[in-house]
Formats: structure tokens, sequence, C-alpha cells
């Protein structure tokens, strides 16, 4: 077991590829897959790497097996598209269809992926709450429930020494807890952006996995 | 061959000769023969290169299209003027002349390709976008001539790839068109003939020769028989060379890079005790800021100017009377070039001062005036043809039309760097073009180029042409943040220019660093832009990568040659001599040919120096070699330094046989593992990915978010080599990479001439070759410290090496 700690009163588990274990709900969190972003561009004509879908779940598989998790879920903008569902190749179908089946799949609904699910198996719900806490997209600042969501891609970026070092991150505040993207094309946002700072309605905390450590970065 | 009376009459009128190169050129355009025109600056080579083509339009009527002119630069405008307009005034012809760059307005654009001039004046990028439209065949039909100036900027770059693709494809759709390629004088133009010419034969290519002019007066500055022993820009000299400035008429200041372009400024500018009107010009700031200050020297209102090659190849030098080059010329040829800017009067002498930045840098100060004088030239080093570059022309042919695979295999292999082309490698880039070019049939559907029933590949939508026209051409700059002065949005802040977002990202709010001759404070930071207003104070200076050119090896023969040949020694400063007279006592000088290493301690670490000669990017690349060896051996290496001549490396551990670190043997495995983990390697493939179409330019303004936002190169970089090692444009970032960054090659000659022929010199002490290297050391460790530890130890580093007892 690696890093811990305590968010609304429960432990968690950050893992280093951007998703969040419960280990008390036997529940893995994950947000912002972007899958089927590759071929997105790529009907543009702009041939990206079509790999992306399948590195993406592979992260996921042995993120599950890791934790052990019974419970996933998915906090929305799945995929990077409406039409992403009907463009994933059949292994990485395949893949996807093994753990909604095996697994208590929840898919949280985002900007651009609504009607994902209904052919992958799982649930789909715009917003959940799930032991001590609520689930959903984007943040809500005026909602003071603890919260679990995506949708801005936290990533942490620091000046060092003449050095630039970015990395995702998960940002905290007072009672929400933003999680980095998961999926392997997607960027990130500065946790210093102001619509992130808005979103936490509160102060934030940038939470770091470097390796099996956590560090913890107060933002100014 | 005679010209037309209209013409002859021009001449007689001003009292001018036609000059023999320029009939040559005339009689090679009768002759339906390509031509290639080498002359030096002042001697009418654009004139040259023009009067053919008035001859044939003053004496037959021709409808459309006549000649093509590209020219490196944007700005065409004041040259074009002064070598065409005025002449085709003053002749009276009736000859429709029109530019056509990125700057030219969409009516206008549109209306050339319906009613084009008879002569257009536009750059390769733009030719490159005319060429991908449907109505290209039609107005290139009838094209007799297309003119090449500054032939010799272009041959070796990705740019030159691109133009010479265009030039096969214009050269199908008019095949009566004649080549001709103006240059300033080179090393080799046959081998120029051959890049020029249509299936590399130069046997269809006149090689028209001027001859004449006076020799270059070139100075090297020297104050009190001194010459520094550390640094590499020449400030030392800033009093000194700002008195020259007050007796010239205008003065270019050449410097080689542009953070050192700043630093120079601030210099002259604290010695401008006279208030002289002066400038700065370099490839980072804003074009309005760039066009200022070319508009500024046009009108005769400035008097100095430091500048980097983004003013080499500028503009109408008429009144330049003196060229400074601050700091070491790095090449025989670009010394003649740049000294050739001043003074358009072939007959009278260039006025040339080269302010060397320490002892080596005179030397190969001194080695270029030799090299000039001799007329001895560096030869470019032509390559074969990029494939990103390729794959970018491909898809821009299926923007104009259908076209059969063989026949544009055929077409494309006429262009000389791609001369050597195999079937198999075309078809490699047709299925990049078409599919993105993966193992995994993932993209069939959404393909790019679509195969007709009669066998012809085509653009799947017109879409596709836009967006290929959006993003095509051959340069592209590091990622950069916009110089916003003044704060705020809508509140109208002035653009200064740009900085790379790589140093951006290590200023903070209330660091100070110097812009366009200004210190600026940032005041904030908002997407693109950096908001910034006059600072004061100590500043950091903008760091920008690239835009420092190696030591040519001909130039670094001849450096050699200097330290071996003391009978040329009483010409130099007592400084210099000394120095290379201890360095023979205490040490060795370096061969002709050999490889000298020193070894030493000093204050507990232990010291090797290489004397390489093979320029800054491959003593770079053997000094991360040497020091991953050392770390395997055990040795302990804690850093290096390279310069232009040597790689200095320190370490824990003394190297008892440095014979065995430069084994040659395993170069290039040891080096892959390096490279494909290192920032030179994910930078060249961004590059080739933008030019190869796999992911959009950023468009100046345009902040994208959300779906469209693009993907980083930096992660398709690693899900690639991950998934497809063998890649297309992984092999061309890889080609790029060895050459450019880290110039493998030449890295690969110095070990081979390490393994056979190397000098190693146990010393006690460090000798005086090695005192430049070690000041660099000493700067870069020290960093935040004061100024007189910096001094004090330079100080016990030179009472050191010139001790002899």
């Amino acid at each position: 077991m690696g890093a811990v700690f305590e968010f609304a009163g429960a432990m968690f588990q950050p893992l280093a590829s951007g998703a969040l274990y419960w280990p008390a709900g036997q529940t893995l969190f994950v947000a912002d897959l972007h899958l089927e972003k590759a071929s997105h561009f790529a009907m543009r004509g702009l041939f990206l790497p079509p790999h992306d879908s399948a590195d993406t779940l592979d992260m996921l598989i042995t993120a599950v097996a890791q934790t052990g998790a019974q419970r996933v879920v998915c906090l929305g903008d799945s995929f990077h598209d409406q039409g992403g569902p009907d463009r994933l190749q059949p292994a990485a179908r395949h893949a996807l269809g093994l753990m909604t089946h095996n697994l208590d799949w929840w898919w949280i609904t985002g900007n651009h992926d609504e009607a994902a699910a209904a052919s992958l198996g799982g649930r789909v719900l715009e917003e959940a709450v799930l032991g001590p806490l609520t689930l959903r997209h984007q943040a809500d600042p005026h909602d003071a429930a603890p919260e679990l969501s995506g949708h801005f891609h936290p990533k942490l970026v620091i000046r060092h020494r003449g050095r630039h070092i970015a990395r995702r991150c998960f940002a905290a505040g007072p009672a929400k807890l933003i999680l980095p993207a998961f999926g392997s094309f997607t960027g990130g946002l500065d946790i210093a952006d102001p619509a992130i700072r808005a979103a936490l309605a509160g102060p934030a905390t940038a939470l770091v996995m470097d390796g099996d450590r956590l560090l913890r970065f107060p933002v100014a | 061959m005679q010209l037309p009376p209209i013409i002859a009459n021009w001449f007689a009128q001003r009292g001018w000769q036609v000059r023999d190169h320029q009939l040559a050129m005339i009689a090679a355009a009768a002759q339906g023969r390509h031509a290639l025109l080498t002359a030096p600056t002042g001697a009418g080579k654009t004139l040259a290169g023009f009067l053919p083509t008035l001859a044939d339009l003053a004496t037959t009527a021709h409808d459309g299209l006549h000649t093509l002119y590209i020219s490196p630069l944007k700005a065409l405008a004041v040259d074009v003027q002064r070598n065409l307009i005025n002449p085709i005034t003053e002749m009276g012809l009736d000859i429709t002349v029109e530019t056509r760059t990125g700057d030219t307005p969409s009516d206008r654009k549109a209306r050339q390709k319906v009613r084009p001039p008879q002569i257009l004046l536009t750059t390769p990028e733009s030719l490159a976008i005319l060429l991908s439209a449907p109505e290209a065949a039609t107005m290139m039909a009838g094209v007799r001539r297309v003119i090449i100036d500054e032939i010799h900027a272009f041959g070796t770059s990705k740019r030159g790839d691109q133009l010479s693709l265009c030039l096969a494809r214009l050269q199908r759709l008019a095949p009566a068109m004649q080549r001709v390629g103006l240059s300033a004088t080179i090393a080799d133009p046959e081998s120029w003939a051959g890049w020029l010419a249509p299936d590399a034969d130069i046997t269809q290519v006149e090689v028209v020769r001027a001859i004449g002019g006076a020799a270059p007066a070139i100075d090297i500055l020297v104050i009190d028989d001194r010459i520094p022993w550390g640094g590499h820009n020449g400030r030392w000299a800033a009093r000194a060379v700002m008195r020259r400035i007050e007796q010239a008429r205008l003065a270019i200041v050449f410097v080689n890079t542009r953070a050192v372009a700043e630093l120079v400024f601030r210099d002259l500018w604290a010695e401008n005790d006279m208030a002289l009107p002066i400038g700065i010009h370099h490839g980072s700031l804003a074009p309005e800021a760039r066009r200022k200050v070319e508009a500024a020297m046009a009108a005769g209102k400035l008097r100095g100017i430091v500048a980097t090659a983004s003013l080499d190849l500028g503009l109408d030098w008429g009144d330049v009377d003196l060229v400074i080059q601050m700091g070491a010329p790095k090449g025989a040829s670009r010394l003649l070039q740049r000294t050739g800017r001043a003074n358009h009067r072939m007959d009278e002498a260039s006025q040339c001062l080269i302010v060397p930045g320490n002892r080596f840098e005179y030397l190969e100060a001194f080695a270029a005036r030799d090299a000039v004088a001799a007329g001895e030239l560096d030869p470019d080093g032509f390559r074969a043809g990029a494939l990103d570059v390729l794959a970018q022309h491909v898809v821009g042919c299926a923007a104009a039309g259908p076209f059969y695979p063989a026949a544009l295999y055929d077409e494309v292999k006429s262009a000389a760097p791609y001369a050597g082309l195999t079937r198999a490698v075309f078809d490699e880039v047709l299925h990049y073009a078409a599919t993105g070019g993966y193992a995994l049939k993932a993209y069939e559907r959404y393909q790019r180029l679509v195969v007709q029933p009669d066998g012809r590949m085509r653009l799947r939508s017109a879409a596709l042409a836009r967006q290929w026209r959006m993003n095509s051409g051959t340069i592209v700059e590091a990622v950069a943040m916009n110089i916003q002065f003044g704060s705020g949005k809508g509140r109208g802040g002035r653009r200064l220019g740009q900085i790379e977002e790589y140093f951006a990202g290590q200023l903070l709010v209330g660091d100070s660093f110097m812009f366009a001759g200004q210190v600026l404070e940032v005041t904030g930071f908002d997407g693109a832009d950096v908001h910034v207003k006059l600072g004061r104070g100590n500043p950091k200076v903008p760091v920008y990568a690239g835009g420092r050119m190696p030591m040519t090896t001909r130039l670094a023969m001849r450096v050699r040659g200097l330290m071996n040949t003391p009978d040329r020694w009483p010409e130099m400063p007592a400084d210099v001599r000394e120095w290379l007279a201890i360095q023979a006592r205490v040490s060795r000088l370096p061969g002709l040919d050999d490889v000298l290493v020193e070894t030493f301690e000093r204050d507990g670490r232990w010291y090797l120096v290489a004397y390489g000669f093979a320029g800054h990017p491959a003593h770079q690349t053997l000094g991360m070699l040497i020091t991953q060896r050392m770390e395997r051996a055990g040795l302990n290496p804690l850093g290096f330094v390279a310069s232009d001549y040597a790689m200095a490396c320190w370490s824990l551990d003394p190297v008892d046989d440095p014979r065995a670190l430069f084994d040659p043997a395993v170069l290039e495995d040891e080096l892959g593992a390096w490279l494909a983990a290192s920032p030179f390697l994910r930078r060249a493939f961004r590059e080739v990915a933008i030019i190869g179409g796999l992911i959009e330019r950023t468009q100046p303004g345009v902040v994208k978010t959300g779906k469209a936002m693009s993907v980083s190169s930096d992660l398709i970089y690693d899900v690639l080599r991950r998934h497809e090692p063998g890649h297309l444009l992984l092999a061309a970032a890889w080609t790029d990479a060895r050459g450019k960054l880290t110039d493998i090659d030449r890295l690969a000659a110095l070990l081979e001439r390490a393994h056979s022929q190397m000098t190693h010199v146990r010393l006690a002490h460090v000798s005086p070759l090695a005192v430049p290297s070690l000041l660099t050391i000493g700067r870069e460790r020290v960093g935040e410290s004061a100024d007189s530890a910096l001094l004090a130890e330079a100080e016990a580093l030179i009472a050191e090496a010139m001790r002899v007892a």
C-alpha cells in the first residue's frame, strides 16, 4: 500500500497514473480518459498515433489489478467526443467490455460523452452520491458537500533553479478534490489558473505522486 | 548577343558598360540554358538575373506570367525597386510586376491566379501555396524563367528541399522553363549548379562567374596589444567599437546569437557619448519592430545597428560602410558574405572589423582573414532531402489535383535533394501522407489521400486543402510567448516581440530581462502573453535556442596551421604570442591532425581537456559521451564544458588512459540511448511533426481550447517510441538531431582521429590553452555568487597557467 491522504473523513490512495482509490468502498476513480482522442483528430486528417485508447485502458486495467477495486467510477469526458465509442478498435472495445461486465462500472457523464455508455455496459449517471462523496464531472462551487470531480485536467507547474517542471496533480480544496486527466493524450491546466481556483472555492493544494511518494504543494 | 536597343540605350544614358557576366546571362538565356551566376555584392547580380527577362519582354509580346523571382526574404521591396522597377520605368517598358507573400491581401492573391503579372516576386513558402491551387497548372504553363536569388541561402536547408521540389513541379507544368540561380561568392559553384539543375544534371547549367571586385579590408581589433583570456562575444571592446561606429557613416555590428545582441547593444549604449541613433535587429523582435528598424536604416536615420543573421540577408545595404563582427566569424564564407554587405560599389574595398572575444577567437579571426585573402571558402554540406518536407509536398500536390504516384515519384526524383530517393521510401511517405503510416490499420476510412478508380490519388476534401495551406512551410519557430508592453486586455498594450516559452518559464513576476535593447520587468502572465513594464537593475538575458553556428572544418584546419607556424606569430599581439609560446613549453601545441589531450589536477579535481577543433555541437556530444563512459569506469565525473575548440571535463578520480575513453567502436549504440531520451530529439520531433502535417501550427493570436486543443508533440513522441519505433517521423527526427544538433558525423571523425593520433600530456598544472575552457566552468558553476569571487578565481587560474618552472 502506497501513500494515503484523508479527505472528507475517509482515506484515499492516489496512484501515480492519476487514478484515486478509496479502499473502504473498494472503488477506483478516474477522470477524463478522453478515449479515441487520436481518431478524433484523424477524422480531420491529423493522424495521431492510434494507440491512445489502448494505452489508457492498459493503465486502467493495471490500476484495477493493483488495487483490487470492485467498482470503477469514470468522472466524465471518458470519450473525447460523441462518436468515440463507435471508433474503438475491436481489441480496446473487448477490453473495456470485460471491465464493465465484471466490475460495478459507473459512467458519470461529462461534456463530450453523454451517449457513450449505452453500447458498452455500465451505469450512466449525471451525478451520484457514494458514501460521503458527491461525484460529478465539473466541480460545483455552490455545493458545500464533499465532492470528487474532473474536467479541469489540473497540473502543477513549478520553476525551480531554472528548471520548468510540469506534472499531473490532484487539486484539493477545503471540500473538493479535482482529479488529474487520466488519458494518455490529455494535456493539463496549471492548478494556479483562476478557473481551477474558482472551482475549488477555497485555498488550493496540489497533491503530486512522485513514484511512491505523495508531495504537497500549497498553491499561492 | 545583342541587347535590344531600348535596354542598350538605358545603359548608355547612364554611362554604364554592360558587364561581361550580364552579357553571359543573356547569352545563356538565348541558348535556352539554365544558368547559375556567382557574383560579389555590388556586381549588379539581381539586374543580371532580370536582364534576359526584360530583353525578352521588350521584344516579344507575352501574355501571362513570364518570370518568377524567388527570394529568401519577405521584405523584397527595396532591393527590387532599385534593381527592377527603376530600370523598367526608366527604359519605358510596359511590364507588369507584382509581389506575392504572406502579407499580400487575399483579393489580390485571388486576382493574380486569374490575371497574373508578367513578373511575380515571391518566397518559397508562397510559391508552394500557389502551386497547391488547382489553377496553378494554367497559370504556370507559360512561365519562361524562374530566378532564385541568394540561392546559397537555400540549398542545404529544409527551405531548400521545399524549393527544389517546387522547381521540379514548375518544370513539369512549364517544360521550357529556364532556371536561374543568383549567388554570392561560393566555394563550389559546380555543386550548386547540380542543386539547381533538373535531375542534378550540371551539364544543363551555364555557370557564370562575375570576376573582379576589390578585396575586402579586414581588420582585427586589438587594444594595447591585448586580447582577453575568456569570453566569446567581444563585449570587452564596447568602448573601442563605439568609437569606430562614430567614425563610420553607417555600421552594422554583427553578433552570433540573439542573446548576445541584447548584451552588446546595452554595452554600446553605455558608451554612446554622442548619443548617436543606434538600433537592434534580431529574429525574436516583432515583425513591426524589425520593419521599423529596417525603414529607419533605409531612410538614413541610423548610424549603427546591432544585428544577428536575421539582417544578414535583409535589405538594401546601400549606405553601410563598415561591418563589425563581434566574436569569431565561424567561417570564411560567412565572413566574406557579411563583409560584402558593406559598400555596394564593386571596385571599392569593403571595410570589416573583427572583434575577437578571446585568444582562440583571435586565431580564428586571423585564420578567416587569411582564408578570405586566399579565396578559400567553406564548402556547403549538401544532404539528402528531408522526408517531412516531402510528405508536406505530396499533400500540396494532391491539393492542386489528382496525381499518378509513379509520375509524381519521377518528378520528385528530378529534384536534386531527392535524386537518391527509392520508390520504397517514396511509397512509405505516400502511406504516411494518406493515413499516418502506422502498422495498425486504424485510419483507412479517414484517409487524406484517396485512390481513384483510374489509379490517381486525390485529396479527400477541400477542407484538407485549406488546412494544408494554413500549415505549410518549413520554418518552425520555437514555442514562444508574446511580450506585451502595458498590462490589461483591450487597453492597447503594445507587442514588442516574442521570447521562447523555455525562457519565459523561468521568469517570475518582478523578474527583469533584456529585450529589444531595454530592461523589462514582468508584471504578469496571461495565456500566451507576458506583460511587462520598463524595469531597471540587473536583468536576466533571454535565452534563444539555436542560432549558434559551429566553426567550419576548413577554418579549424587553418587555426591548427597557425598554431604550428611560429613564423606567423610575430604578426599577432604579444598576448597571443606569449600564450602560444608558453603552451608549447609547459604542454604541447595541438598538431595539424592530432587530438591533444591534457590531464591535470587542480583543487582536488581531475581535469581532462581534449582539443578536437570539431565545433561546439560535436564537443558537446563528446562531453556527454566521455562523462558517460567515465561514469561507467567509476571515475566520478562531475561535469563538462564545450567550446568550438575543446571539451573539458572534470572528475573526482583521474583518467589514466584517455585513449580507452575515446574508443569510436560503440558510438552509435551509446548515443542512441542518450539521444532518444534527450530534449534534442524531442525538439527535432516537434519540428518534423509540424512540417510533416501530423500536428497543426499554432496560429498567431488563436488560443485553442477544449476538443480542438492540439496534443503536445512530447506525448505523441512517447507513444510513437513505445508502439511504432520504426515510424517515418521518428526516423526524420533522428536524421535532423544527428545533423544539426549533435553533429555526430564530425564527432565520429574526431573519435577516429583520437584513436589513431592522440597526444596525451600529463601536466602538473593547468595549461594556457585550457584556461578559456576553465573560465567558462567557473562562470557556470558559481552562477549566483559575486563577481569578485569569479575574478579571484580567474586570476589564480591565469597565474598558474603561465608559471613556466
